[in-house]
């Protein structure tokens, strides 16, 4: 059985990995895209304007009210009719980058709550512009707070990117589960998806458990 | 160097600040006394812009207290607290160099030799590599005048300096003031220790409900006040219970 499996492994591999390809593009593509909106509205948490506060919990409450599939057909399906054409892999990058931005958000958000008022006060007194603190005080502290859960965040996304699989991106489960509808070889097809996937998300599981030791000792 | 005409600060519906009028000339140590709640703190912060006053006028060295001029005026006035707020995720010598690197552009290497010297005069030469969680509260405390120190201010205002730290760490912190009263900084100390006061401040200054109630030499508000609510919390400071 092992035999058959290596096998099959060979013969599949080279159509798997460039699904694994997709993924781990969509999925670097997405953390970004999360990244930068996830940071844009844990700052207009901040603001001290009531609307500019007001705009950012709206987002967060729709764009985690609505599943995470229904977004991407919104974004591939839509959009379209709307006059915006994008192709699948960009909808599903951005799809889920948006879908994630809020669990991003409140990571950050966790972060810089955890920043003591009192340091602020000492940044200002020494005369540090706003921009200053924000970079010498406030990101070097809140990081420390965000970064574990951001991994684990990560680590969902990769997995979660599966889901561009439903708007036709041929990523790793997708072609996994062409090739498993041609040749119905379905033991051996999803037990090398699986192992790719934990490829890709243990060495994450572990960089994340490595930096909360780090940072519980300083 | 610095003046406050009838300054008066309101949270909400509390008035904090009531009309407080007094000069620090430059050099003065002046100690500001007063039982807790009475607005010392306030007083501090309005100085140095971390709180805005609500009427009359602060200047330091001629300039206005605002927040167009708070680089202006925080470029003059340091400020050492009473939990000593140092970043905890920066050594004694990167939080002595922090304000003279980003705030006022020396280089690295001139920063760094400036600030070992200044970590030297406060006793912690051998320190400097050290985290604040490393650090004992009076050994912090010290760091935290010796960042002071490191924006070459011309006024220091010490919110309670040694309030949060244990009875036989309370000399060492007092000890480095003396220095830097010598040294010719004006300095404003919110503090309960009536014999640094005595020793050192050439004016106290009681607060009571917002009110500056007395200002006069150490001698004369501490052995003669004018009011009855000062001998209260003289008695009450001096022989605690
Ligand atoms: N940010 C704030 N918002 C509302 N009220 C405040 C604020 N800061 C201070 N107060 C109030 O102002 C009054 C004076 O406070 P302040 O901290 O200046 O007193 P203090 O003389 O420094 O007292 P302590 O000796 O306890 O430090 C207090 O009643 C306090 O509750
Ligand atoms: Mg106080």
């Amino acid at each position: 059985m092992l035999n058959q499996f290596l096998a099959d492994a060979v013969e599949f591999l080279p159509t798997l990995l460039s699904g694994l390809g997709l993924t781990v593009g969509i999925t670097i593509t997405a953390l970004l895209v999360s990244v930068i909106l996830g940071l844009t509205w844990a700052l207009m948490g901040m603001s001290k304007f009531a609307v500019v506060r007001g705009i950012s919990r709206t987002v967060i409450n729709v764009v985690r009210g609505i599943p995470i599939i229904v977004q991407l057909f919104y974004i591939y399906f839509v959009l379209p009719e709307l006059g915006i054409r994008l192709d699948a892999f960009l909808a599903g990058a951005l799809g889920l980058g948006i879908a994630y931005s809020v669990y991003q958000a409140e990571n950050f958000r966790a972060g810089f709550a955890s920043v003591d008022p009192s340091l602020l006060e000492a940044a200002q007194s020494l005369g540090m512009s706003e921009h200053t603190i924000l970079r010498r005080v406030i990101f070097p502290l809140a990081i420390r707070v965000s970064l574990p859960p951001f991994g684990n965040t990560a680590i969902m996304l990769l997995k979660d990117s599966s889901i561009a699989s439903t708007i036709t991106v041929a990523e790793l489960t997708r072609a996994g589960q062409l090739l498993a509808a041609s040749t119905f070889k379905n033991m051996s097809i999803y037990t090398l998806i699986a192992l790719l996937y934990l490829l890709m998300s243990l060495p994450l599981t572990f960089m994340v458990s490595g930096l909360e030791r780090r940072f519980k000792r300083k | 160097m610095i003046t406050l005409k009838n300054v008066s600060k309101i949270f909400g519906d509390r008035t904090v600040l009531r009309d407080i009028t007094f000069e620090i000339a430059k050099g003065e140590v002046i100690c500001l006394i007063g039982s807790s709640g009475s607005g010392k703190s306030t007083l501090l912060r309005c100085i140095n812009g971390l709180e805005r006053h609500d009427g009359g006028d602060i200047t330091v060295e001629g300039i206005p207290v605002s927040p167009q001029t708070l680089k202006g005026v925080r470029s003059k006035i340091a400020m050492v607290f009473q939990r000593f707020n140092l970043f905890p995720h920066r050594t004694a010598l990167q939080n002595v160099i922090e304000g003279p690197v980003h705030v006022l552009g020396r280089a690295p290497r001139d920063a760094e030799k400036a600030g070992r010297s200044l970590l030297e005069r406060v006793g912690l030469g051998d320190r400097c590599d050290a985290y604040p969680s490393e650090l004992s509260g009076g050994e912090q405390q010290r760091v935290g005048i010796a960042r002071a120190l490191a924006m070459n201010p011309t006024a220091i205002l010490f919110d309670e300096p040694t309030s949060a730290l244990d009875p036989e760490r309370v000399g060492e912190v007092l000890k480095v003031m003396r220095g830097v009263a010598a040294d010719g900084i004006t300095m404003i100390v919110v503090t309960h220790e009536m014999s640094f006061a005595r020793q050192v401040a050439d004016r106290v200054l009681f607060m009571d409900d917002g009110y500056i109630v007395e200002n006069g030499s150490a001698e004369e508000v501490l052995t003669r006040p004018r009011v009855a609510r000062t001998r209260e919390f003289l008695d009450r400071v001096l022989n605690p219970v």
